[in-house]
């Protein structure tokens, strides 16, 4: 029995693949805690700086570390995730939309 | 649950295909089973983004957040994702002591970063800003809790499997737990991402 | 040492819980001395409680259900007759408090333990058959799911005896479910219940779309698979994506119950709106979940009894697919009057309207799928029929409910509750209870008696229109929900012709109960001999009924979608093989049933506050799934002469071709 079989489902690595990952990680890591621990940046910099690195990363560790791929064996994880994705997206927005309308609503004086 | 097809050649390879895929199924099936875990945490969350000004007259992010702490605690878990790759690498290959080797590091950089996170958590309320104060402070320690909650599982698991390991081997079973545990683990550290960007740099500046 | 709990948690003083309990005990005594005098504790436990067979735990999820109807139903005819006379100065039967835990445990009982078990029931029967598999992708999990699902069905029955339930409604809202308006156990009673069941079921979800995406028969693409598996697929999608935003809620919820977080509380900056939101994030999609299972049993219905194929297979696949993802975008419409705003009611205003559309699309395929067909008038075609004429109803009631400003006017009054009644009831009730019957020979062997069948199904339709039309009236008329008393005297005619619709629906279950001790009795004039008892299109009719332990002695090859039809029409169905390979199959487990067990006594330690226990039955259930993963001997493997026998037996039954399967070559599985 080959054990090159034996994790059929999710792709393999190489010690290459983690060493890139764990590099671009620790750049991506290092950058905007820099930034945000300097104090330099205006607050719109750093949101934006810190949200782009972030999935950046996030996109690196499915790469190197998940080894989220479109081959065959791959390809359901990614649709899976992908709509995963979707629902966040949704969930997350619509819901942070309705409240903070809400709130508007509600607590008119928070927003002034 | 394999058979053979009783009227073709392909009936030997077509059992073997469909006995290994066991292993791909149970794989298959874990990934589903974390994009329900993507969405407990996207809950959270958003949640978390609701309340996250609701201070109730006590400290904000910036108050309690200390950033150096953070990326000690970030390194820790980069780390172990590393070193978990490396156990991955050397199980595929077959090499059973180095396999336990690595997953010996990844669990106590784990457990390390478990520790740092308790010790956190323990001075916080210690200083009367405990999750019971505000509705900032509940979502805060919620959060970051359920995340260091998940990665305790992991570590209980990595036990059993390194157990299990040097009990029996690298046999089929073995790496396709070894691979489960290697999703998780990697997607704990997925989360942690979102969790500093979230609740650290953007709660600080 | 024992937390909360005292022997004052029991209500003697309350005589409707006490006669319950006496009963309950008394038929429980009967029952386990029953099965004791027979011996049949044995055969129970090694052939149903731990089985993994897929079959058995369907059978044994829609018993639960039944089970569970009875007692859902039990308190829907409570609050009728309580409505019915409680005008004015008449106080009616049962106190606020009383009537509180009633309507609140009727909800939770008839969505997740009755609506929920029977469509995960008949999902387990059917679909692993209709793709042609041996069993799901993970056994041992399906077993455990059925088992955690059981233990929230005994918390619930415990709160009745031992405590007491939730008197917040359903959906539990904040700050009334919060420690400060609920200091009783009945809330947590609620929150471990479902915390249990909901695990099983998230469970199930992940276990089915394995199963399906990667177990189908080779030849079964996509567009071949059954519809009413497409249905399941798409409901268990709906599950995975929706069911872990309960488990948060009631998680945040737990928390500030237990350890006095401030989520959802009043003070310290808690947002009580934020609950009700995350809630019905999950809570539409729940009742999408409940509702396209149905769809797909009628689809399978509709087909077989007017011998035609589904009319747009694929655009009820599409239809399915938008409604699917449709499901996630409209949740808002269950609080337009929450105060999020005109532009925020809008959007989901009008997304609530949109799904209306391929919910319509639907319809018009069954319709000209029976249109030049020949109809045979089965109960299974009466329920279908019956649903296609209350859905809609409930539907349009729906849609108008859809548009903001006339939900601010209908918005927690009797309209909504009978929509919500008439969809459900009519849709997915009506669909399970056709399905039931569909699979019933399949399952058992035999058919149930068909007029029977027909004076239930009489008894429910009826039933519901008489007991539901006038609640639309009365929502116009300006009567709210969950009230157990009024002063307006133009309203009790509505409620009392409502309780005697109630009425007709206990006939239709006595119909039902009465169908099941017949049917029993009459077994061998209504068995089902070939199989195939309706003239079947899918691969669940080339079994014998009940199906072999291990489903297919030799896994079809699928060329064409309703693949039994199709083989019937080449002249290949019941065709045998020469001779049979070892059959892989895996062993029955004790461990399911331990660790659902465990999670009871889990929920119970943590509803009463007894730490200890909850820790030692934690501990407990991960010590028994970490001793599970230690066991190597869960699988072996059935030998040809086995199967030889059974296939020989089956085969006996009707006189079919001993000619050798064809040599093609294995389709490629697409």
């Amino acid at each position: 029995m080959s054990h090159a079989h034996s994790d059929a489902g999710a792709g393999h690595g190489s010690y290459g693949s983690y060493a890139i990952g764990f590099i671009l990680s620790v750049v991506l890591t290092a950058i905007p805690f820099a930034m945000v621990m300097s104090g330099q940046f205006s607050q719109s910099v750093n949101l934006i700086s810190m949200l782009v690195m972030g999935v950046v990363q996030i996109v690196v560790h499915l790469v190197c570390f998940l080894h989220m791929n479109t081959s065959s064996e791959g390809r359901w994880n990614l649709v899976a995730f992908l709509f995963t994705v979707l629902i966040i997206v949704m969930l997350v927005g619509l819901a942070i939309w309705i409240m903070v309308n809400a709130d508007m609503l509600m607590m008119p004086w928070m927003f002034q | 649950m394999s058979s053979t097809v009783m009227h073709s050649n392909h009936a030997v390879a077509h059992d073997d295909h469909a006995h290994h895929d066991t292993g791909g199924n149970t794989v298959f099936g874990f990934w589903l089973y974390l994009m329900t875990d993507c969405i407990l945490f996207a809950s959270v969350f958003a949640t978390y983004a609701v309340l996250v000004n609701h201070t109730a007259g006590g400290p904000s992010g910036k108050d309690i957040f200390e950033l150096p702490y953070v990326l000690g605690e970030t390194a820790l878990l980069l780390v172990s994702s590393c070193t978990y790759g490396f156990a991955m690498i050397a199980a595929h290959r077959g090499f059973k002591g180095q396999t336990l080797a690595w997953l010996a590091a990844t669990f106590v950089l784990g457990a390390g970063f478990i520790g740092m996170e308790i010790n956190e958590f323990h001075h916080l309320i210690a200083e009367g800003f405990g999750p019971d104060k505000s509705a900032f402070l509940s979502s805060f320690f919620t959060l970051v809790g359920m995340h260091g909650l998940h990665v305790t599982a992991g570590l209980v698991w990595m036990i059993v499997m390194m157990l299990q390991v040097s009990r029996r081997g690298l046999t089929d079973r073995n790496n396709t737990r070894l691979m489960c545990l290697s999703l998780f683990w990697h997607f704990l550290d997925i989360v942690w991402i979102c969790v500093f960007t979230i609740v650290y740099l953007m709660g600080t500046i | 040492m024992f937390g909360k709990l005292t022997l004052e948690a029991v209500p003697f003083h309350e005589p409707i819980i006490m006669i319950t309990l006496a009963v309950v005990a008394i038929a429980g005594l009967g029952i386990f001395g029953a099965i004791t005098y027979y011996r049949k504790w044995g055969y129970l436990w090694t052939e149903w409680l731990t089985s993994v067979d897929h079959k058995k735990i369907g059978v044994m999820y829609i018993l639960v259900a039944l089970i569970m109807l009875l007692r859902g139903f039990a308190d829907a005819i409570m609050m009728r007759g309580q409505l019915a006379i409680a005008e004015g100065a008449s106080q009616g039967y049962l106190p606020p408090e009383h009537y509180d835990q009633i309507f609140t445990a009727h909800g939770v009982i008839m969505i997740i333990f009755m609506a929920m078990p029977f469509m995960v029931g008949l999902m387990n029967i059917a679909v692993p058959l209709q793709i042609g598999a041996r069993d799901v992708a993970f056994p041992f999990l399906n077993s455990l799911s059925f088992w955690l699902f059981v233990a929230g069905a005994i918390l619930v029955n415990v709160s009745l005896g031992v405590g007491e339930f939730a008197r917040t409604g359903w959906v539990a809202y904040p700050p009334l479910a919060e420690l400060g308006y609920s200091p009783g156990v009945g809330v947590d009673y609620y929150i471990w219940a479902l915390q249990l069941s909901g695990l099983g079921t998230l469970l199930t979800g992940v276990n089915f779309l394995v199963t399906v995406f990667k177990m189908r028969a080779p030849g079964m693409s996509w567009m071949k698979i059954p519809v009413f598996t497409w249905a399941c697929t798409f409901t268990n999608v709906l599950i995975v994506a929706s069911f872990p935003i309960l488990t948060a809620t009631l998680g945040l919820l737990s928390l500030d119950r237990y350890l006095d977080m401030h989520f959802f509380t009043n003070e310290l900056g808690g947002n009580a709106m934020m609950y009700i939101n995350l809630f019905w994030a999950w809570g539409h999609p729940e009742v999408y979940i409940l509702i396209l299972p149905a769809f797909g049993i009628f689809s399978e219905v509709i087909s077989t009894f007017s011998g035609k194929k589904l009319f747009g297979y694929a655009s009820m696949i599409w239809a399915s697919g938008a409604i699917t993802v449709l499901g996630f975008v409209v949740w808002l419409h269950h609080f337009f009057t929450m105060g999020s705003g005109a532009n925020v009611n809008a959007f989901f205003g009008v997304a609530t309207m949109v799904i209306a559309v391929p919910t319509g699309v639907k319809l018009f395929s069954w319709l000209f799928t029976m249109f030049r067909g020949r109809v045979q008038f089965t109960t299974p075609v009466l329920w279908t029929l019956g649903f296609m004429v209350t859905f809609t109803v409930g539907g349009m009631t729906g849609v108008l409910l859809a548009v903001p400003g006339a939900d601010y006017v209908l918005h927690n009054s009797l309209f909504l509750i009978a929509h919500f009644h008439n969809t459900i009831i009519g849709g997915a009730v009506f669909g399970y209870l056709a399905g039931f019957t569909f699979w019933f020979p399949k399952a058992f062997g035999f058919k149930l008696d068909e007029r029977l069948g027909k004076g239930a199904f009489w008894c429910w339709i009826t039933g519901f229109f008489v007991a539901f039309m006038p609640l639309y009236v009365l929502g116009f008329m300006g009567m709210t929900r969950r009230l157990n008393h009024y002063d307006n005297p133009m309203w009790q005619p509505y409620l009392i012709v409502a309780f005697f619709g109630a009425g007709l629906i206990l006939c239709g279950i006595l119909f039902q109960l009465a169908q099941l001790v017949v049917s029993l009795r009459n077994r061998e004039s209504l068995r089902d001999v070939t199989g195939d008892p309706w003239g079947g299109r899918t691969l669940e009719w080339s079994t014998s009924s009940p199906p072999p332990f291990y489903n297919f002695a030799v896994t079809p090859t699928v060329r064409a979608l309703d693949a039994f039809q199709d083989m019937k029409e080449r002249g290949e169905a019941y065709l045998r093989p020469d001779h049979y390979a070892p059959i892989h199959m895996p062993k029955n487990t004790s461990a399911g049933v331990i660790i659902g067990l465990l999670g009871a006594v889990f929920g119970f330690a943590l509803v009463w506050h007894i730490w200890w226990l909850g820790a030692v039955s934690f501990i407990g259930m991960i010590a028994t799934f970490i001793a599970r993963s230690y066991n190597e001997d869960v699988d072996y493997y059935v030998q040809p002469d086995e199967i030889e026998r059974v296939e020989n037996r089956h085969h006996a039954n009707f006189a079919a071709p001993r000619s050798v399967l064809n040599t093609q070559p294995v389709a490629e599985q697409i």
